[in-house]
Formats: C-alpha cells, structure tokens, sequence
C-alpha cells in the first residue's frame, strides 16, 4: 500500500518479489543491496533458516530520490518459496503496490513455476487484489543454466497477460536493475493516474 | 475500511505527530513509531537516530502479522497488544483499528502497567484521526499524486543511469 505523506513529503511503496523456491528473488535483493549506493538504501533485513532458506521475507529499503519534491522510497520484500510456507507469503502481500514474479528457467521447473502463479493469485485474492490490475513484471532467471526452456515456451506458460518481462541471471547481477526499473515505473505511474 | 493507499495530509500529519511524541514523552519511551500493517513507518519520535526505524517497522509488522494468525489458530481473532522483554529494553505493541501499530521501545524499569495504560489512552486518540484520514481517502478518488510520465521516466533513468 503506497503512504503518500504530505507533510514529510515522502512516497513509500511496497514491491514483492514472488515465484517458486530457489528461484533466484534472494539474490536479486542481495545484489540491490551490493550495488547500489549504502546512501540510498537501507539494511538488508533476512530472516532465513540455518541453511540460508527464506524462513519469512527479506527486506531492504530503497531510496530512489525525488520526484516532484517527494522523497521516493520502495519497500522491497521477498515471499519464501517453499509451498508450505503459503501463511508467511499471504501475510508478506499485505499493502502490496507492484510484483515482481522470479521465475526458474530451468525445464524442470516449469511446473513449480505455473503453481506458483496459481498460488500469487489466489493469495492476492485475500486482499481483493486482481493481478491483471496489479503492476506485475515477469524476471526469468538463471538464463546461464544449460538446461533451461526457451523463452517463447516461458512467455506461453507463463505471460498470459503480456506484462513487461526480462531475461535475468540473478547472481552475474544481469536483469535485476531492468526489472525493478520496469516494476517502479508502473507503480509511479498507477500512483499518478 | 479498505483502500489501496494512504494520504497522510499536512494538517493530520503533524495531529498525529503530536499525539504520539505526548505519549513518549509522558512514559519518558526509548522510541514511539507509528506503522501501518504493511510495514511502513508513519511517524516516529524519541532517539530514532539510534534505531533503524525502517527495519525495526517492517520487523514489527510481521510480528504482529504472525501472531494475528498465531491467534487464528487457537481461536482468538487478534491479539491486540504484544509485548517483548529484554534486559535493558521492552517493546510494547498496540493495535490501532486493525489497520495501524503503535510500537514502543522503553526502559526495562517503566512499570509495562504504565505503558498499557497510556498505550491505550493515545490508541483511542489516534483511532479518532485514522477514520478521519480513512474518511477523506473514500471520499476523495482524485489522482493522489498528478505526475507526467515522462517526468517519471526521466527520474527513474537517473537513478538506474549506473546500476546495470
Ligand atoms: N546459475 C544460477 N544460479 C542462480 C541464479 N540466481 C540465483 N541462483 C542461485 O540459486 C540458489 C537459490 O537462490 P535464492 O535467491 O536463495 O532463491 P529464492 O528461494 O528464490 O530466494 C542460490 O544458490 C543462488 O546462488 C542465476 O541466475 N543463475
Ligand atoms: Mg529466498
């Protein structure tokens, strides 16, 4: 949920990265938080198991600057994967202004992918979200993998609603700039509307 | 209540500013941030400079997201306060109309019958204000934030100019 504050003159806007475990969305906010400037960004919060899995979400604020006198802040949050963990991901969708879907190219994951969309809509659902009226981006990630689907069978599968959706290999840092770029962009501009 | 986003306007801004840095003042807390449920800080007062506000809000904000079901699960529909106890320093957690979370850090020596007491008090003035915000939100479905799109373009380029 996007908290405009008049006063503070600040903009703050909350983006979930969904899709399947071990996908990838760690990595993306792990590489925000590398790369850009620690003035403009917050701590990364994780809260993962013992063995690195998301157990809740991670966290990591960032600052895009100032837009019409408005400090621009996105909240980015990242959902566990694992399907029994679906309480934490429905609860971590609360105030949700844009998602961004990490999906696994590998072949072997195309189904996890497909359930995994199921799963963001119904959860979205319980908020009287719509996901065609939701700012949504599509990331397919680790493109360097050998066994991977081609992309026209992801977009087929995957991209019914023909949102904007990049090719990504999270942990080279590719495509994780491209996509937040896209998924601010359509946020700001829902905002305006 | 339901809506999609929050306007915080000048005039309710600086209302709620003063209700919540009272109640800090009056229990002499470490921290009083007021949150809403997603996550994100709406006012904060006391010696915020020594705590990360953003992640302390996000963090209680689950917390109180976890014990709502937590509470699902035995047959409680919320629990409306929570509280956590160290050694120097407390948190206390109170709900505001299902929708806010005012969260308190405070010295382990303030008596927590104290903090629920005035917790309780400044919910009750804050709830006043809230359906007042909520209120305006329904009412006005106007553009929130009028913006052309090339103004947003050209401020997302600046920013990811060097991130690739
Ligand atoms: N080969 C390859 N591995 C990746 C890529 N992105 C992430 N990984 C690895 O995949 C594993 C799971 O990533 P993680 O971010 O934890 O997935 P999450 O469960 O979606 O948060 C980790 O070992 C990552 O290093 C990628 O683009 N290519
Ligand atoms: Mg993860």
């Amino acid at each position: 949920m996007s908290v405009i504050n008049y006063a503070s003159r600040e903009i703050n806007c909350k983006i979930v990265y969904y899709g399947p475990g071990l996908g990838g969305k760690t990595t993306n906010l792990k590489k925000i938080y590398e790369k850009v400037n620690p003035s403009h960004r917050g701590e990364l919060i994780s809260l993962a198991t013992d063995m690195d899995r998301t157990l809740f979400f991670d966290f990591v604020p960032v600052d895009l600057g100032t837009i019409r006198g408005f400090k621009t802040r996105f909240h980015l949050y990242t959902v566990p994967g694992q399907v029994y963990y679906n309480a934490s991901r429905k609860l971590i969708l609360r105030g949700v202004d844009g998602v961004i879907f990490v999906a696994d190219s590998q072949i072997e994951r195309l189904e996890d992918n497909i359930e995994s969309i199921r799963n963001l809509i119904e959860n979205l659902k319980e908020y009287n979200l719509k996901l065609g009226e939701t700012p949504f981006v599509i990331q397919y990630n680790k493109r360097d993998l050998p066994n991977i689907a081609p992309m026209n069978q992801l977009e087929k599968l995957l991209n019914p609603l023909k949102v904007p959706s990049f090719e990504a290999v999270a942990s080279e840092g590719i495509g994780v700039f491209s996509t937040l770029k896209e998924i601010s962009k359509l946020v700001l501009k829902k905002l305006s509307q | 209540m339901s809506y999609e986003h929050i306007d915080i306007l000048e005039e309710d801004f600086w209302v709620l500013k003063n209700i919540t840095s009272t109640f800090q003042k009056t229990i002499d807390a470490r921290v009083v941030v007021l949150i809403d449920r997603s996550g994100q800080p709406i006012v904060s007062c006391g010696e915020t400079e020594n705590i990360d506000i953003l992640a302390f809000s996000s963090l209680v904000a689950a917390d109180y997201a976890a014990t709502s079901h937590l509470a699902g699960l035995i047959g409680e529909n919320a629990f409306a306060t929570l509280h956590h106890q160290g050694m120097e320093n407390n948190i206390f957690i109170q709900i505001i109309e299902d929708k806010f979370i005012l969260a308190i850090i405070f010295k382990s020596h303030t008596p927590l019958g104290r903090v629920k007491v005035e917790a309780l008090r400044t919910k009750e003035n804050l709830s006043e204000i809230f359906i007042k915000i909520t209120k305006k939100i329904e009412e006005d479905k106007t553009a929130a934030f009028p913006t052309e799109d090339v103004e947003i373009d050209n401020f997302l380029e600046d920013f990811f100019e060097d991130l690739h």
